[in-house]
């Protein structure tokens, strides 16, 4: 028998696609909770399949199909995005099930071509053109850089329904499809932690997305991202949320990221930590030893200070900071202040590396870095306890300003 | 006016438009646009641009 089965969103839409609970490094992001690949199949006149699965997890997709229609009747395949846990397991489809058609992007079309030689053309599609499925239809809208060159949204105006390949998605393996199975905390954390890591540089082409969409004012009972739960209960929810997150605004929370060797960074760390709090900031505390460089990335996105620690190391910063601040910069989280320190023996290079990282991150460094020599003395202690209680005021005074939102 | 495309991102230029946001105004033709103008999508070059109908 085949054990595999859809999950209909509607009556002519249905999820056909898999379940990854064994993924805990999706290239360098803590997939703690593993994640899904969703493909979406619409059972319309012209039987259309809405993105694939990684490679791995063919065989499983297509059972899922199976369920529900004979996987060579699909006449049309789109690509939303050419990213591999979506497109991997395009060419066995398309060999397997050969559609008339395949559809994606212009840069799709490039992208898919430079990943896999496919048995069949890609015909490109325009933003705004319109795809008649016969009794359906699906309106393509590109959304460059969000976060490929090739990802777009497809909307079918029958049902009003926005697949959203990875926008508002998350990594979530679950039995339960829809947000309104899902725990709040649960979505909540999973959503947030995939806009950090994923999203958050291309936070200002978000802002004009939404206000684009908001313009179009198009009329949504659901959103079918391809990874994690379809949101059908509150599809406003993440959208607002997004909103907010792309704004990145400064909070009264205080991120202090730091490794240490032998305990002196760590107490400096403490030190600002309990003057940050005595300012009335909330800190969040990640050693290095005990932080994912993506659990770090979560909790800058909702933060209003940062402040960096390093011991030096062979005259250079620690390991673990080095690619914390690679990771960081990359991200791009703006409107942040901060500042950086540590520990050394002789040479005590790291603190200055540090600084330079952060400046380069484009955090304003609203104090001078501090290095202590060997271990910090009760002196260093209180000048680093100054130091984040002065940074706590700051946090409070912009987000004061800022009049948003904050934590 | 000559609309140009990112080689990279697919990013289209086109002047009658400009980049605003980026200090270019509507209007402004490809050649007219500063050299250290940058892809406002992906962060390219003038240089990764190519011309397009």
């Amino acid at each position: 028998m085949n054990a595999l089965q859809a999950v209909p969103l509607t009556d002519s839409v249905y999820w056909v696609g898999a379940i990854d609970w064994t993924i805990r490094d999706f290239h360098g992001y803590l997939t703690s909770r593993g994640t899904t690949y969703n493909a979406y199949l619409i059972m319309a006149d012209k039987i259309t399949l809405v993105d694939t699965v990684k490679q791995p997890f063919f065989s499983e997709m297509m059972g899922r199909i199976a369920s529900v229609v004979d996987p060579s009747k699909i006449d049309v395949v789109v690509s939303n995005h050419a990213e591999m846990d979506h497109s991997g397991a395009l060419p066995q489809t398309l060999a397997a099930v050969q559609p008339e058609k395949l559809y994606a992007s212009k840069m799709g079309a490039r992208g898919l071509a430079r990943h896999f030689a496919l048995p069949m053309e890609i015909t490109p599609v325009a933003d705004g053109e319109t795809l008649s499925l016969g009794n359906l239809s699906l309106q393509f809208m590109e959304t460059k850089l969000l976060h490929w060159p090739d990802s777009m949204f497809s909307y079918l105006p029958e049902r009003e329904l926005l697949f959203s390949q990875d926008a508002f998605g998350m990594h979530l393996a679950s039995s339960q499809r829809f947000d309104d199975e899902v725990d709040d905390w649960v979505l909540d954390h999973e959503a947030t932690k995939y806009y950090a890591n994923i999203l958050t540089p291309f936070s200002p082409l978000v802002t004009k997305l939404l206000a684009k969409v908001q313009e179009t004012n198009l009329p949504l009972k659901m959103i079918a991202p391809d990874h994690g739960p379809i949101w059908r209960k509150d599809w406003q929810r993440i959208v607002a949320r997004y909103a907010h997150w792309a704004q990145m605004v400064p909070t009264r929370k205080a991120v202090i990221v730091y490794d240490t060797m032998w305990g002196s960074t760590c107490m400096m760390a403490k030190a600002y930590a309990e003057g940050l709090m005595a300012g009335g900031a909330c800190v969040h505390q990640l050693p290095l030893g005990a932080s994912h460089r993506s659990d770090v990335g979560t909790q800058v996105l909702e933060s209003g200070a940062l402040l960096i620690g390093s011991p030096t190391i062979n005259g250079n910063l620690f390991p673990t900071v080095a690619d914390t601040l690679a990771y960081l910069r990359g991200l791009n989280r703006l409107n942040l202040i901060g500042t950086a320190f540590g520990s050394y023996g002789w040479s005590g290079e790291a603190t200055r590396q540090v600084a330079q990282g952060m400046e380069e991150m484009h955090v304003e460094m609203v104090a001078e870095p501090f290095r202590v020599q060997w271990v910090p003395t009760a002196e260093d202690l209180q000048r680093c306890f100054d130091t984040g209680r002065q940074i706590a005021e700051e946090m409070t005074k912009r987000a004061d300003e800022c009049g948003c939102e904050v934590h | 006016m000559q609309k140009y495309e990112c080689d990279l991102c697919g990013y289209v230029y086109d002047p009658a438009e400009g980049d605003p946001d980026n200090g270019v105004p509507a209007g402004t033709a490809w050649e007219d646009v500063p050299e250290d103008w940058v892809c406002p999508l992906c962060g390219a070059s003038k240089d990764q641009f190519s011309a397009v109908d």
